[in-house]
């Protein structure tokens, strides 16, 4: 078997052991924290497909987290004060349910990465980078001025949303809901990897001229990966609003695609466990370090530039090797 | 006569004040091999990038199949049955051999947007795989990384990819270019057969193998198509000779 494949194992028994442990010990806030890093891992492993498979360096991502977060807050604000959304033409309602924002968070994220594939996958490089980043800074002042849904304060929900059967304000509870899409956009990410779609997607990131020579529109395929990599990110955004209980402009700002970047990058680019593995470590960091002293980023930017310099594929890519899967 | 599987007509293409091809017009017979050759410069991968597509050109057309193809985009004119190869190789170098020539047959076959089941298990695509790397001669190794494989067999592997297309033209670039005598040899009794399946276009600078392959030969000068005909009648062209052959002749 492969090094990877068993790294990829520890790290799943870790972080199913680490919370049983604390809620034996009950120490709440260390469910908080693990919770935290199965979101921050699932928007990273969004954005992973987009980066690590597809090749394309979005610094917009925050669009998409964002969308999802705001899906959730707009949702929900209007269940808890029983107004809905609209009645002309028909008759749209708020809903506290998980499933029902989950899906309205991947849908409009999708619709979101969409619109920005569509417009910034004409270009490449540098061009792409800019593309997404202002996309990310219009959505984010877009909010800040929007008074509706609480401008620059952002919107407070009252109480988690609900998933049938069971007790979301239960942190054990919500932890294992944040796992279990986890692991489910895990293993579709795993699949997708090895998938025809994948073949050709990171065929592209490798030469765009060669797959295009064999037939592939490669902006299709692109546009397509974005589309997935944001819907992701955006379910993660939803997440993450359910767990803090509030969505704010701030979701949408650059240090946030900057963020679920770092998680790759820490974790290993291309890989499949990278996403859980950096974003591990970077709640880890922020919990120790952000103790010591309230500049920690300044550590976190050492280690970046570390691992940019030394240890190319990450966390993942230091334990495992170089060598990337084959079969 | 049956009509061209491809013709070009007029093409014209400049960068700058650079002339690169003027006015360029041949065609590609059923079951010929038409070798273009030319000193360095003349713009003969210029004319293949604007047949194959991703280059536009200023003016004139491209028949594919009867078909004005001048504004398709490259990835529909691979669909149509155009295969390229490229003078220096354009492989996904990461991944192994194998993988490439399945991303050909994935292309060709053309359902990409598949995304639970895995590509390297589908018997279909190894099938055609394999078989193009049979035909090459590269199913040893099938299981190595690109960028590790030499460079000979690298163009190979970029004739395995293109024949995993099952194309209706071949579109090469020179083949031959930094092969060994004996792979060049070899790759020549290749194309020699590979030509009854689908009509080649041969850009190469081994005269040895444009003469004892082609059936027809053009020759691009400074952009400029001075003739097109026989070896036998190429090689008796007195311009042809002091342009081109003659430089050779020299050395
Ligand atoms: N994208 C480009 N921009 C500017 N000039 C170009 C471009 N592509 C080619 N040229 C120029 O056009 C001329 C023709 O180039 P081309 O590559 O077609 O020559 P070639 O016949 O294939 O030569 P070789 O035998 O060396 O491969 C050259 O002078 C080259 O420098
Ligand atoms: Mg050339």
């Amino acid at each position: 078997m492969q090094r990877e494949k068993v790294i990829n194992a520890l790290i799943t028994l870790l972080l199913v052991v680490m919370p049983l442990w604390a809620w034996w010990a009950d120490e709440p806030f260390i469910l908080t924290l693990l919770t935290k890093v199965a979101i921050f891992a699932l928007a990273g492993v969004g954005l992973n497909i987009a980066l690590g498979l597809g090749g394309l360096v979005s610094f917009g991502h925050a669009v998409f987290f964002g969308v999802g977060g705001y899906a959730m807050g707009i949702l929900a604000s209007h269940a808890q004060s029983y107004s809905p959304i609209m009645e002309i033409p028909f008759l749209i309602e708020g809903t506290k349910s998980m499933p029902v924002i989950w899906l309205v968070a991947i849908i409009s994220s999708a619709l979101a990465a969409l619109l920005v594939g569509a417009l910034s996958l004409r270009t490449s490089g540098v061009y792409f980078i800019m593309i997404t980043l202002a996309f990310g800074q219009m959505f984010f002042y877009f909010t800040i001025s929007w008074p509706a849904y609480g401008g620059e304060d952002g919107l407070l929900i009252y109480t988690r949303n609900h998933f049938p059967g069971m007790n979301t304000l239960d942190p054990i509870q919500f932890l294992i809901i944040c796992y279990a899409i986890l692991g489910v956009v895990l293993y579709f990410s795993a699949r997708l990897a090895k998938s025809a779609f994948g073949l050709a997607l990171n065929g592209a990131r490798q030469n765009t001229e060669r797959v295009l020579t064999v037939g592939i529109d490669t902006f299709r395929l692109r546009l397509v990966a974005f589309i997935i990599s944001g819907a992701i990110t955006g379910l993660a955004g939803a997440l993450f609003a359910d767990l803090n209980r509030f969505v704010s402009p701030s979701m949408f700002t650059w240090q946030t695609s900057g963020e679920i970047m770092v998680f790759i990058i820490l974790g290993g680019v291309a890989r499949l466990y990278g996403p859980v593995a950096g974003a591990a470590l970077f709640v880890f960091l922020e919990y120790v370090l952000g103790d010591l002293s309230d500049y920690w980023h300044i550590y976190l930017g050492l280690l970046l530039l570390l691992v940019v310099l030394f240890a190319r594929g990450g966390l993942i890519g230091l334990l495992a090797g170089r060598e990337v899967a084959h079969d | 006569m049956t009509e061209p599987v491809l013709e070009v007509k007029k093409l014209c293409k400049s960068f700058g004040a650079l002339v690169a091809n003027k006015d360029v017009s041949f065609d590609l017979r059923e079951g010929e091999i038409h070798a273009l050759i030319g000193p360095n410069g003349a713009g003969k991968s210029t004319l293949i990038k604007q047949i194959a597509g991703g280059m536009t050109p200023d003016s004139g057309q491209v028949f594919f199949l009867g078909q004005d193809v001048t504004n398709v985009r490259t990835a529909q004119r691979a669909r149509m049955g155009l295969a390229r190869t490229f003078q220096v190789s354009a492989l996904a170098m990461e991944y192994t051999v194998l993988q490439n020539v399945v991303l050909g047959a994935l292309g060709a076959r053309g359902d990409v947007f598949r995304f639970l089941k895995p590509a390297l298990k589908d018997k279909e695509l190894l099938g055609i795989a394999y078989e193009a790397l049979e035909r090459v001669g590269l199913e040893d190794s099938a299981a190595k990384i690109t960028a590790e494989i030499s460079h000979g067999q690298r163009r190979e592997l970029e004739v395995a990819v293109a024949l995993t297309l099952r194309p209706k033209a071949f579109l090469m670039d020179e083949p031959m270019a930094g092969l060994g005598t004996s792979s060049s040899k070899g790759l020549t009794r290749f194309l020699d057969n590979l030509r009854a399946q689908a009509p080649i276009l041969l850009v190469e600078h081994d005269m040895d193998a444009v003469f004892s392959l082609a059936d027809r030969i053009s020759v691009l000068v400074y952009g400029e198509l001075i003739i097109t005909g026989t070896a036998d009648e190429i090689r008796a062209d007195r311009e042809v000779r002091h342009a081109y052959l003659g430089e050779e002749e020299e050395t």
